[in-house]
């Protein structure tokens, strides 16, 4: 079947023959005249890291069952097409928890493990790599292996963070993390500067799990509010059955200056001064996933995220630098966020973070301004050592990425050759080997 | 919590119901064609919270099997609220209209195996005087239509089977649901491409289960698909042959 797909920022979009695979046991599907594919979980990255024009798609979303669950020891092993919500709805009640989680719930495990995601708790527990004891991986070919530190170890390393190249995961087995309840008791803290976030932060370190910031990017100085929060005991709640739910794109972009300096302003009032309070983890961990498709918001031409990752030593003026540049260009910031990683490793080879700060700025796609822009960004995070996310990203230069992730060769040495993406071809076509 | 015979667990449809089913802690007795399958599922369910999952493999043509199934599941679970028979096959048309071996296959597959099972079914519940018989059909079984009217007439023999079944088990407090679904995003219609009126499993399971707790008698699930079929039923022959559907 061929179907025009499309990434979370809605801004580059791909026809693709879809294959869904719905038995684990059973090959992959291949399609006659097709030589490349891609393993897509619920297509929550922003850039091209899930699409891949004039090829197949196995769309993994019906493979979602659990197989085990240890009440005991917190193991479970479920198919890689299952979301985090699944997951949640079944492991809260018995009090465990995704060991990492990203901000919204409607990622996949296979997702999640592909493109290594981190959350708040980055500082205390690494990426979600870090936390999957094994899976199993079936290759184009009909090749089917399980992946585990001690097993297939140079496959397991490479297909943690390695954007589903490696061939197809089928299922995941996770250890997560014990809660004592649904809730959190979260601190929000108000800052003025980057400096009082950074303080704030190695505060922080030591005393919560979760630690976030969030910055308004279009004011100087990027005030902001800074939040850290632990798991509490406490009654399973209600959470809501459904959200809202955006229905149709909108006409043109509603993310627009003077909506969004309101918007900043509200947020900075509402925590205008320090306050703590208890929090359901589905408010706390996933604010969006209340509107769903809020990405339709941004009308046609979609939207851009910019992350970065920026090593400890010159990150915080890196990371002054990014946002100066940004607050000079006039460029409409919708949502800023900034959270110091930790040092913990991760087992994948092209794993994202680094020990320092990372930025994630939203911005409408603006054509060439959001182009001029995020190239000027790309320079100041060059010069600094870091780099940037290929979960979100749509548009950086093939040198940079072959640049920042040295892992990039061995992962091409790894990969499934019957398996490609229009993020691969387009940072490393014509420099491989 | 409901002790349930689910056949054709392993359809799409049915799979979304069950795991409502399973998070509402109820028991289960799948039948289906593939074991592996089978097992795939009924390891998902008991994770997600059913009491109970029992299973076995039968091919719905087998008649033959059907008591000795019905008597199983009946034992395992010890007794039986809910029947809910769910296993279909989407004939490819153009293929039927050539092969009446075919199209006599395929109405076999999708009317007579669930009027077999629906015999015993009902007689049992009859007897009991209680519980509830859900069956999905089609919005397709509301009028034929060249692209599938074999599918159709076996969904439309359905119907007015479950209508009359509905009348005669009234009196005895069995409620019969007839669920119509409408276009459902499933592996059985994976070849068709997709507009805005598809719809996932998980869109319509709760709907499908809000319908048999209510013991509601006919539903179009999504719930417009009712004014749709009023609106193409309403159509004259002689206007509805002209045009391609």
């Amino acid at each position: 079947m061929r179907e025009i797909t499309t990434s979370w920022g809605r801004v580059t979009h791909a026809e693709h023959e879809v294959l869904r695979p719905s038995n684990r046991e059973a090959p992959l599907p291949v399609a006659a005249g097709i030589s490349r594919y891609l393993p897509r979980g619920a297509g929550r990255s922003y850039g091209d890291v899930g699409l891949n024009a004039d090829g197949a798609l196995w769309d993994m979303a019906a493979l979602d069952r659990f197989i085990g669950f240890d009440d005991v020891t917190g193991v479970v092993r479920c198919e890689a097409g299952m979301r985090l919500a699944a997951l949640l709805a079944i492991a809260v009640p018995r009090r465990w928890f995704p060991p990492v989680t990203p901000g919204t719930k409607e990622v996949t495990l296979g997702g999640a493990v592909a493109n290594d995601v981190h959350g708040k708790n980055h500082h205390v527990a690494g990426t979600f790599g870090r936390h999957v004891r094994r899976f199993a991986l079936a290759r184009a070919d009909g090749e089917r292996m399980v992946c585990a530190p001690d097993e297939n170890p140079e496959l397991f390393a490479a297909t943690i963070g390695g954007l589903g190249l490696t061939g197809a995961i089928i299922w995941i087995e996770l250890q997560l993390r014990r809660i004592p309840g649904p809730w959190l008791e979260v601190e929000t803290i108000p800052f003025g500067s980057l400096g009082e976030f950074f303080a704030l932060s190695r505060a922080s370190d030591a005393s919560h799990e979760h630690t976030v910031a969030w910055i308004d990017a279009m004011t100087p100085g990027a005030p902001g509010v800074f939040s850290r929060a632990n798991h509490v005991p406490g009654e399973d709640g209600r959470i809501r059955a459904r959200g809202l739910r955006l229905c149709a794109t909108a006409p043109f972009n509603l993310v627009r200056r003077p909506a969004l300096h309101a918007f900043h302003a509200a947020v900075r009032a509402r925590h205008a001064r320090r306050r703590t309070a208890r929090r359901h983890y589905d408010g706390f961990f996933y604010p969006l996933d209340g509107l769903a498709d809020w990405n339709r918001l941004y009308g046609p031409a979609g939207f851009f995220q910019y992350q970065c990752a920026l090593p400890a030593s010159a990150g915080p003026e890196a990371a002054r630098a990014v946002l100066d540049e940004v607050a000079r260009s006039g460029e409409c910031c919708a949502l800023g966020v900034l959270k110091m990683f930790g040092d913990l490793p991760s087992p994948g080879l092209l794993s994202f973070p680094m020990a320092g700060p990372t930025l994630a700025l939203d911005f409408p796609n603006c054509g060439a301004r959001s182009q001029a822009l995020f190239d000027r960004l790309d320079s100041i995070v060059r010069a600094a050592g870091g780099r940037l996310y290929p979960a979100k990203d749509a548009r950086m230069a093939g040198d940079f990425f072959r640049q920042s992730y040295p892992g990039w060769r061995e992962l091409a040495r790894r990969a499934d050759p019957a398996i490609s993406s229009n993020f691969w071809r387009r940072t490393t076509e014509g420099a491989q080997g | 919590m409901r002790r349930v015979l689910a056949i054709g667990a392993t359809s799409a449809i049915a799979g979304a119901v069950l795991r409502l089913m399973a998070a509402k802690g109820d028991s289960l007795y799948l039948v289906g064609r593939n074991a592996r399958q089978l097992d795939a599922i009924a390891a998902d369910l008991r994770i997600r919270g059913a009491d109970f999952v029992g299973h076995e493999t039968m091919d719905v043509n087998d008649t033959a099997a059907h008591g000795a199934m019905i008597a199983r599941a009946e034992a395992t679970l010890d007794g039986l609220d809910l029947a809910f028979i769910a296993h279909g096959t989407l004939p490819d048309q153009r293929e039927c209209e050539d092969s009446a071996e075919r199209t006599l296959a395929e109405l076999a597959t999708n009317a007579l195996s669930t009027i077999a099972l629906l015999t015993p079914l009902a007689s049992r519940f009859e007897a009991r005087r209680a519980g509830c018989i859900a069956v999905i059909t089609s919005v397709a079984g509301d009028r034929g239509r060249a692209s599938n009217y074999v599918y159709g007439a076996a969904k439309a023999a359905l119907g007015v089977f479950l209508g009359g079944l509905r009348q005669r088990l009234h009196g005895a407090g069995v409620a019969v649901v007839t669920i119509k679904p409408g276009f459902v995003d499933t592996p059985m219609t994976a070849r068709f491409s997709k507009g805005p009126l598809w719809t996932k499993p998980e869109n319509l399971a709760p709907a499908i289960l809000r319908a048999i707790e209510r013991r509601k008698d006919v539903i179009y699930v999504p719930c417009f698909w009712f004014w749709i079929m009023l609106a193409i039923r309403a159509l004259p022959e002689a206007v509805f042959k002209r045009i391609k559907l």
